[in-house]
């Protein structure tokens, strides 16, 4: 666990609890929960939910050596394979933990949000194999985006919202989870899916997903003899993010770098209220959204941008508390890598490793490229002799999520763009229609 | 501090309405005829994208202001060209008044609030821990800061809030949204009956829609009746059709006044009690 105090419901001048007053006898009852059962093990949860993790889950995930890659930056790279968790992301840990929650805490029924649909189809199975119902919202434009994962929601039995408010992406989303809550908040838990909201949510959803960090750690320390130099991680939310820097933090010697989706543009449209992109961490101001004070895409009046990227689950207007601080702090440095970017490093993974990463993943992998890649293919970045300097001479990438569910997304963004790294898909329209 | 005083003499009736919805002007006429009507306070919304308490029919008002152009500063205008002899409250999201003005925190919004006649604050997203900061800039502007109390509020939480409060207190007749019902909620009495010891005028709202609420409301012990959604409705609906904002403005009064005469009515019905 962090050293943080964890009934301080800050971290810094962020965090907090920013919420209607409905809801806040439930999130004292969890921040109870959360210190009991979570941080004291009351009643073996911890054993439970670690049990859990291994035989439902697959846990632990391998710490994987990529040969590949590591030819290509000059530098060892290491995989920590969160894609290999059940359900196919690391969101399962997070979901799991709540799920078994609010079990111990006497909830009936559990309500989520998704952006991607991976939170929601974690929490779906989580749901099912606990036993508890689960209703999921979702946005309509994430429902059209990431089928797929609607039809894995349906299939394990939980229903699914639309969301039809705003751009139906995940903010909206995450809004009427709240206002469902705040209608049913005497028997229901409410399972954020990021280390998002007010606290415990933050403090909370880290700790679920700090065993990432702990195996990482653990696994190069026997793997390479030492501590990685760096850890990468894309940074939606934030919830891969914390749980895969949680446990190095007060590691001086390992950078950690959050790569958010940089989208289109970094240029924000303030007139139509629209940020091109999600780089919360690097462009983002402090403000209040979503029960936590944190870094926001504002315009300057307070209004929530919209925000834009490639990849739903990158697709946020905040992020944590926590990393806001720890940006601020300069313990965790914010970078950012465009949609182009992201979709080539989706192809090169897929080609080089044999890994289909989630194309929130492949923004880590578009980071590593850009500070290490030499110019042999396509338009890669320039080479850069000081990459040493921004990786050091072993990486752990976290591989938050399989790609699965962005197929479709990819093979269309892909046929946009003059990508030379992209495979032929004129296949597809030769044998005619059908998707995937 | 002011706005106790609307509730001294008689039930007061507060409705509420997003400020410029569907548009500046049409909106300075509805909330004109709710002070026709015989409002007694005005809660006025200042629209925030993530309006994450409101129901449908108040997001969809949030959504028809913002679309029309209403900003802080705009809010501020309206407040000003509002030909209107009734207390005003601002109803607005956190982060709205955090970010006004160059400088850090509330301070500034409450200054211009202030300056512009705004009388106090509801504020949705904002419970009574982290209220400090703009509870500070409203005793310095001589604003009052109106808390909700949920069905879920007990304990020291009230407590928390008593200290903070003034003007009047929210008392959110059920849990949930906001939204116009069919029912008065049981939690409405149990509420009011934890309050029952606080000196600060308790006005209930959440889900009253018709006289006969507000009379039922009245008459199991609260001092005023808060009334949105229904009103929004009306709004919402001569949009829709295209009717004349003359038309809208008319209905708007007649509501107003029918809801004023129920609350009146339960004072009349009320038990009395030992007046001191």
């Amino acid at each position: 666990m962090s050293t943080d105090d964890a009934h301080d419901p800050k971290f810094g001048e962020y965090g907090g609890q920013y919420v209607p007053e409905a809801l806040m006898p439930a999130i004292e009852e969890l921040a109870d929960a959360y210190g009991r059962y979570v941080l004291e093990n009351e009643d073996g949860f911890m054993d439970e939910f670690r049990e859990r993790l291994a035989d439902f889950g697959g846990r632990p995930t391998p710490l994987q050596y990529a040969e590949q890659l590591s030819a290509r930056y000059d530098t060892d790279v290491y995989l920590k394979r969160e894609d290999l968790l059940h359900g196919g992301a690391h969101k399962l840990n997070n979901a799991l933990g709540q799920v078994l929650l609010a079990k111990y805490m006497g909830k009936e029924r559990i309500i989520a949000e998704t952006g991607a649909g991976q939170h929601g189809t974690a929490t779906a199975m989580a749901a099912a194999h606990l036993d508890m119902p689960c209703e999921i919202y979702m946005g309509e434009t994430d429902i059209a985006r990431q089928r797929p994962n609607v039809f894995r929601m349906k299939i394990n039995g939980a229903e699914v919202n639309p969301v039809t408010v705003g751009r139906g992406t995940l903010k909206e989303a995450i809004s009427e989870t709240m206002r469902d809550w705040a209608t049913t908040v005497e028997n229901t838990h409410y399972v954020i899916g990021s280390i998002v909201g007010p606290h415990p949510f933050p403090k909370m959803v880290r700790d679920f997903q700090a065993v990432i960090s702990e195996e990482a750690r653990e696994q190069a320390i026997e793997e390479t003899g030492g501590l990685p130099d760096s850890v990468v991680a894309c940074a939606g939310g934030g919830s891969n993010t914390m749980g895969a820097f949680a446990e190095f933090v007060g590691d001086s010697s390992v950078d950690l770098v959050a790569v958010e989706a940089g989208g289109s543009s970094l240029t924000v449209d303030e007139a139509k209220g629209v940020a091109p992109n999600s780089a919360t961490l690097s462009t983002g101001d402090e403000g209040v959204l979503h029960g936590a004070r944190t870094k926001l895409l504002q315009d300057s009046d307070g209004q929530i941008m919209e925000s834009h990227s490639v990849s739903a689950g990158l697709d946020y207007a905040g992020v944590g508390p926590e990393l806001a601080h720890l940006v601020d702090e300069g313990r965790v440095t914010p970078a950012n890598v465009d949609d182009e970017a992201a979709l080539e490093a989706f192809h090169r993974l897929s080609q080089d490793e044999g890994v289909i990463p989630a194309l929130e993943t492949a923004h880590a992998f578009g980071y590593l490229e850009r500070v290490a890649g030499t110019a042999t293919d396509g338009r890669a970045a320039e080479p850069r002799d000081e990459h040493h300097d921004e990786l050091g001479d072993t990486v752990v990438v976290n591989v938050s999520g399989r790609g699965d569910k962005d197929l479709e997304t990819v093979i269309e963004e892909t046929s946009k763009r003059d990508l030379s790294i992209a495979p032929d898909m004129s296949i597809l329209n030769r044998v005619g229609g059908g998707g995937i | 501090m002011g706005l106790e005083r609307a509730f001294a003499d008689e039930p007061a009736f507060v409705p509420y309405l997003a400020a410029g919805d569907p548009n500046y002007e049409d909106s300075l006429a509805y909330v004109e005829a709710l002070a026709e009507g015989g409002a007694d306070v005005i809660e006025l919304g200042l629209p925030f994208s993530e309006p994450i308490a409101e129901g449908k029919t108040i997001q969809d008002a949030i959504v028809r202001s913002l679309e029309s152009g209403m900003t802080p500063d705009r809010f501020f205008e309206f407040v000003e060209d509002l030909d209107v002899d009734v207390p005003l409250v601002c109803m607005t999201y956190y982060n709205l008044i955090y970010q006004y003005g160059s400088e850090e925190g509330p301070r500034p919004f409450v200054e211009k609030a202030a300056d512009v006649g705004i009388e106090g604050f509801v504020v949705p997203d904002l419970p009574a821990e982290e209220a400090g900061p703009l509870r500070e800039a409203c005793d310095e502007f001589g604003l009052d800061l109106v808390f909700i109390v949920a069905p879920t509020t007990r304990g020291e939480r009230l407590e928390r809030m008593m200290e903070q409060v003034s003007g009047y207190v929210y008392v959110q007749a059920r849990l949930g949204v906001t939204g116009a019902r069919d029912d008065v909620d049981d939690a409405t009495e149990d509420s009011l009956a934890r309050l029952s010891d606080w000196d600060v005028p308790k006005a209930v709202g959440f889900g009253i829609k018709t006289g006969d609420h507000a009379e039922e409301i009245v008459a199991s012990g609260a001092d005023g009746v808060i009334v949105g959604s229904a009103l929004v409705d009306i709004v919402a609906e001569g949009y829709e059709r295209g009717d004349p904002t003359g038309e809208i403005a008319d209905e708007l009064e007649q509501l107003a006044r029918e809801l004023k005469q129920g609350a009146l009515r339960g004072a009349q019905n009320r038990p009395q009690p030992e007046r001191t």
